[in-house]
């Protein structure tokens, strides 16, 4: 696809939440005010030094940040073209990268006087993130799952116990983040006095794609820093793994108008795109409205919403953040997808070539980086988000192998 | 043009007595059974029909009308089959205000324009979409009022007196007040504070304002249509429907009178209650 020429990809969303024709405030009416309440909360506190200095504060001493960015050299080596670096999320706090937005909305909550925190996840990193995030501030913490992913994630569901956190397991739907984030809502519906809903990636109903945006892009701030004291440049290409999309829309949003940065997105395809068993909705989707935003979502015919597969409970969505949506019409993000199969392999090669053992869910870009990367020169300077860490996917790896044999 | 849903409102108000709109789910659990028992609600005492519009993610519904929706899927309900029961029900009953409520993907995905022309064509009067607030007007409320169709919208306890002129600023046929902060059936709200609520809509709007979510039985009901113009029952319809399944979730012999005997009762409540 042909570029759209436009001055800046960078102005989105209008303030009506809209990127180009995705985005939107498809909620009930229960949640309106509530929705219109934290847009200006958070377009104040954006406005306000103090809240800024205070966040950076936390990330640097509770989160750790920056996180490095490092030259994955036996890897580089074993692919034999591009120079691959990994940023680092999963050395923050928790995890994984979904601590840095969680940082900025409980920050927020607190501003706001909300008393009470709820939050969807999927793999449980936005859980535990969550969880530990409402500890240090002493917020009771309430976390919705889908049963299936509580099962295939039992390590996360331990640590956010522990962090006191009462993590209620979903049973409608799929159980998997979809109707985790339908619970999510009801909670909030029902309880919307009181409550702050911490939403864990870029979609949900304006201002939440915009805002966790915002929180995320420290990743590639940081990223055009370290790589220009280390290369003296900009990356050649950006690579990420997307299931709403919060840790490759905080790599890639920094160098959106940075027009000579290749950027890549890669989706999970679980048994394979064309199988049906997958969870890449712009690959096999088409523009619909769930959960408040318009974007690309897998559906029926009838307009109704499909189960996604993934062997990673975090890219285990139907859907897609609204502006990754938008990027791809515009032809300015490429969309790659990955399968369970390759998934694993990559997860494999990275933890014994680079002592690593990443989530299962970076490990769909891993895969892709290892066809892109060997036909690339060596001078190019490739950047993968390792978004997460894995060992909460050692289970589930292991009898993914385990069934294979 | 005055719509069937205005002609009900204003008859059953020079009669002195509440409307009863009942919410039931299209194609639950199958399309024979709940045409059959939407053709009975009218004579069992329903003043307006609702018929859901199941969707797989019915994010401000609770267990029972998730539950409905996703039996209704599984029988192999589709809007367009959701159109065609209108068009079955119209085919002996033409008195019958119907409106369709439910989430705004499907009729995205059927087609805005094309919906339209078809649910009027079918003869629905109204439709409730609950996840479009007044911000999205322009996806569906505008094009609906101008296809002659009612726009109804939802108000609730969140609805402040700063926000209300915007929610009820293209609403039309009458007002669906949501007693309660929460999803459907929920628990029963004080009838004392919907009352107030109703009176504090009516300062903004000549509308008819009808309740719902968590009225369950002719009591609650009698209580909430002495301080409104409608009262809406719909989980306590579809827990009773439910009951009445087999183990496989099919329809039983006792299905649409079960439903229809429920409605009765509450019937006698609403026109109890001035």
């Amino acid at each position: 696809m042909t570029v759209q020429q436009v001055n800046s990809f960078r102005t989105g969303p209008d303030e009506r939440g809209h990127f180009g024709n995705y985005g939107g405030r498809f909620v009930a009416e229960t949640l309106m005010p509530n929705i219109l309440e934290l847009d200006a909360a958070y377009t104040a506190a954006k406005a306000d030094p103090a809240y800024q200095k205070e966040m950076d504060h936390h990330l640097a001493h509770f989160v750790g940040r920056p996180s490095p960015l490092y030259f994955a050299e036996r890897l580089t080596q074993k692919l034999g073209g591009a120079k691959v670096y990994f940023k680092r999320e999963d050395l923050n706090h928790t995890g994984a990268h979904k601590v840095n937005n969680v940082t900025g909305q409980i920050m927020l909550a607190l501003r706001m006087g909300k008393k009470r925190i709820i939050a969807e996840t999927g793999a449980g990193m936005h859980g535990v993130a969550t969880a530990t995030l409402c500890a240090k501030f002493g917020l009771p913490c309430i976390v919705y799952m889908g049963a299936v992913d509580v099962e295939r994630q039992q390590p996360n569901v331990l640590r956010m116990k522990m962090l006191g956190a009462e993590v209620r397991p979903v049973t409608s739907g799929s159980h998997t983040l979809k109707d985790a984030m339908n619970e999510a809502l009801r909670d909030w519906v029902t309880n919307v006095a009181d409550t702050f809903y911490c939403i864990g990636t870029v979609a949900g109903p304006h201002p939440y794609p915009a805002m966790v945006r915002d929180f995320q892009c420290i990743i590639g701030n940081e990223t055009k820093e370290q790589m220009q004291k280390a290369e003296g440049r900009l990356p050649d290409s950006l690579i990420a793994c997307i299931g709403g999309g919060s840790n490759a829309m905080g790599l890639f949003h920094p160098f959106l108008d940075d027009r000579s940065v290749e950027i890549y997105g890669v989706e999970a395809a679980g048994h394979g795109v064309t199988t049906g068993l997958h969870a890449a909705s712009i690959a096999g989707g088409r523009p619909g409205v769930l959960h408040g935003n318009r974007t690309y979502l897998l559906m029926d015919a009838d307009g109704q919403i499909t189960e996604a597969h993934s062997i990673s409970a975090g890219l285990d969505y139907p859907g897609i953040g609204p502006e990754h949506a938008w990027l791809n019409d515009m032809g300015r993000v490429k969309f790659l997808s990955a399968t369970d199969d390759e998934a694993v392999a990559a997860f494999q090669l990275c933890s014994q070539l680079e002592g690593i053992i990443p989530a299962l869910e970076p490990a769909h870009a891993l895969a892709r980086v290892m066809d892109l990367a060997p036909k690339l020169p060596k001078d190019h300077l490739m950047v993968v988000n390792l978004s997460g860490r894995g060992d909460k996917d050692l289970d589930s790896v292991a009898q993914f192998l385990a069934s294979k044999k | 043009m005055t719509t069937r849903i205005e002609k009900r409102f204003a008859e059953r108000k020079a009669e002195g007595r509440a409307v009863f709109v009942t919410f039931t789910m299209a194609g639950d659990p199958d399309y024979a059974t709940s045409l059959a028992l939407a053709k009975a609600l009218p004579k069992a005492g329903a003043d307006v029909i609702e018929l859901g519009m199941p969707f797989t993610d019915p994010m401000a519904d609770g267990v029972a009308i998730q539950a409905a929706g996703l039996r209704a899927l599984a029988g192999g309900q589709t809007l367009i089959k959701t159109l065609q029961m209108v068009r079955d029900f119209r085919a002996d009953n033409n008195d019958t205000p119907i409106v369709l409520m439910g989430y705004y993907n499907p009729i995205y995905i059927y087609g805005v324009d094309k919906f339209l022309v078809n649910a009027k064509e079918a003869g629905v009067d109204g439709l409730i979409v609950v996840d479009l607030p007044p911000e999205e007007d322009v996806e569906l409320c505008l094009p609906a009022l101008k296809a002659g169709l009612n726009f109804i919208r939802l108000a609730t306890p969140t609805t402040d007196d700063k926000r209300l002129p915007a929610v009820l600023n293209n609403t039309s046929g009458f007002v669906y007040y949501v007693s309660i902060a929460g999803i459907t059936g929920s628990a029963a709200p004080d009838a004392t504070k919907v009352s107030a609520a109703v009176a504090r809509i009516k300062r903004h709007t000549d509308l008819p304002v009808a309740v719902g979510f968590g009225v369950r039985n002719a009591e609650s009901a009698r209580a909430i249509a002495a301080g409104a113009d409608g009262v809406v029952v719909g989980s306590a319809l579809i827990d009773v429907l439910r009951g009445t399944l087999d183990a496989e979730g099919k329809a039983g012999p006792n299905t649409v009178k079960a439903v229809t005997d429920m409605v009765a009762d509450i019937a006698q409540g609403v026109r109890s209650a001035r």
